[in-house]
């Protein structure tokens, strides 16, 4: 490790490898450093994706790919089942595979990448942020960099140390458990999507097929309604009404940030992106593609920003601004919904299961259910065509 | 110092849950082992909540 960078990047996970590709692209000296022994594991992901939004941003290598979706179904409370119509493609990925491309396409942008490198505090000097103190295979050295961009995940501790309020409340926080099964018997190239104030209270439950009869299967309920029973306690239940006897080869706790964007994602020599920055979709908690989008802004503003010789917040602006005019415009859209969704009843989505289920099949859309659930909602209608176009 | 929040190593995940609902700063976490800093910890539980395990409970001690 050199005693100064361009850029320190924290974490390497899809949003850290991404702003350190962009950023080396773009003439910056990149380290990425991550805290565990290995890039890509442990994988604490349902591993769903939408083949659109991965395609604008990297060109998708078939060995990512666990399986091709090509549908989606939603299950009621009551057990009733809706088949969306829609021609949208989605992906369940091997995230370790992806993750570790993301990094070897950043390593061979030229940015430094190590691993078991833990972040243990900032340097702060008078410009703000000015490097990091890490401690890499047993030895604790600072290194100073003219710009850190922390993506450390939902634990995010690199902003707070900077003077950033990264919490997550309860409120919106999803607090997730999942198995990877390898004896599930249902449509592979279909995921789906459970709802029940009861099983899933403040979420839902999903499978996401592997192939070869595997299956991510796992759910996260809000941590204000975690009061009773945790996510693992969830997960039993939902496992036990499934399947007879879940073969699980793989078992993961974590949790999400749903909520919108914080308020305040750059300060003086620092900046938040992907999860750290509650980048994530509120309504899906999907936060690859979001991340990714932002993290990519966050790496060029960076390179630029020091091209112009000013780590200023304010000269870094420029990336908070692209993220709320574009995909975190979107974002903030997601949150109204999943605000609405998490206030309905089980009778309440029952009976739009029930509404939609008389529709003929290709009318049974995203944007037709949220138009009979937002029947009361009419502000919100807008939001929900915007998005499910 | 009294230990007021126990944490279960062997129901632990390590997943960084509890870090990221702290309002205090109180727990560092590393690639398999987690530590609350009873010097900020004000007992208000949401690391309890949040955690997705409940490898985090209040102790006997605090129940004072």
């Amino acid at each position: 490790m050199k005693a100064h960078y361009d850029v320190i990047v924290v974490g390497g996970g899809p949003a850290g490898s991404t702003a350190a590709r962009f950023a080396a692209s773009r003439g910056a000296a990149v380290a990425l450093l991550e805290k565990d022994r290995e890039i890509g594991i442990p994988v604490r992901c349902a591993e769903g994706v939408g083949e659109h939004g991965l395609a604008s941003l990297v060109e998708i290598q078939p060995h990512w790919i666990a399986r091709r979706i090509t549908g989606a179904v939603l299950i009621a409370p009551s057990g009733a089942e809706v088949g969306l119509s829609s021609n949208q493609v989605g992906y369940v990925l091997h995230r370790k595979q992806f993750d570790y491309d993301l990094a070897r396409m950043a390593a061979r942008a030229g940015v430094e990448v190590y691993t078991k490198a833990y972040v243990q505090g900032l340097l702060m000097g008078k410009t703000g942020v000015t490097g990091v103190v890490v401690e890499h295979l047993g030895t604790r050295q600072a290194i100073s960099a003219t710009l850190v961009i922390a993506a450390d995940g939902v634990e995010s501790r690199l902003g707070r140390w900077a003077g950033l309020d990264t919490r997550c409340t309860l409120q919106d926080l999803e607090s997730c458990a999942q198995v990877t099964i390898a004896n599930y018997d249902g449509d592979p190239a279909v995921c789906r999507f459970y709802f029940s104030n009861e099983s899933f209270p403040g979420g839902y439950g999903w499978i996401f097929p592997k192939g070869d009869g595997m299956a991510n299967v796992g759910l996260g309920i809000a941590g204000v309604k975690a009061d009773k029973r945790c996510a693992h306690d969830h997960l039993e239940a939902f496992l036990a009404r499934i399947s007879d006897k879940p073969a699980i080869l793989s078992r993961v706790y974590g949790s999400v940030p749903c909520s919108v964007t914080l308020k305040t994602i750059v300060t003086d020599g620092l900046m938040l992106t992907g999860d750290a920055a509650h980048q994530a979709n509120p309504l899906t908690g999907g936060g690859i593609v979001s991340g990714m989008i932002a993290a990519r802004t966050a790496g060029q503003v960076a390179a630029d920003a020091i091209a112009d010789n000013d780590t200023s917040a304010q000269r870094l602006q420029e990336y908070p601004k692209t993220w709320a005019a574009g995909e975190g415009g979107r974002m903030n859209q997601f949150y109204r919904l999943k605000k609405f969704v998490f206030t309905l009843s089980d009778d309440a989505f029952n009976k739009i299961a029930k509404g939609i289920l008389e529709l003929s099949p290709e009318k049974r859309t995203m944007t037709n259910i949220f138009k009979a659930a937002l029947i009361n909602k009419p502000s919100l209608i807008l939001d929900a065509i915007k998005l499910f176009k | 110092m009294i230990e007021k929040i126990r944490h279960y190593q062997d129901k632990c995940d390590f997943c960084g849950t509890c870090v990221a609902v702290c309002p205090h700063d109180a727990i560092e976490l590393a690639e398999a082992s987690l530590q609350i800093l009873f010097n900020r910890c004000t007992l208000c539980a949401f690391c309890i909540q949040g955690c997705p395990t409940r490898a985090l409970e209040m102790s006997d001690e605090s129940a004072l």
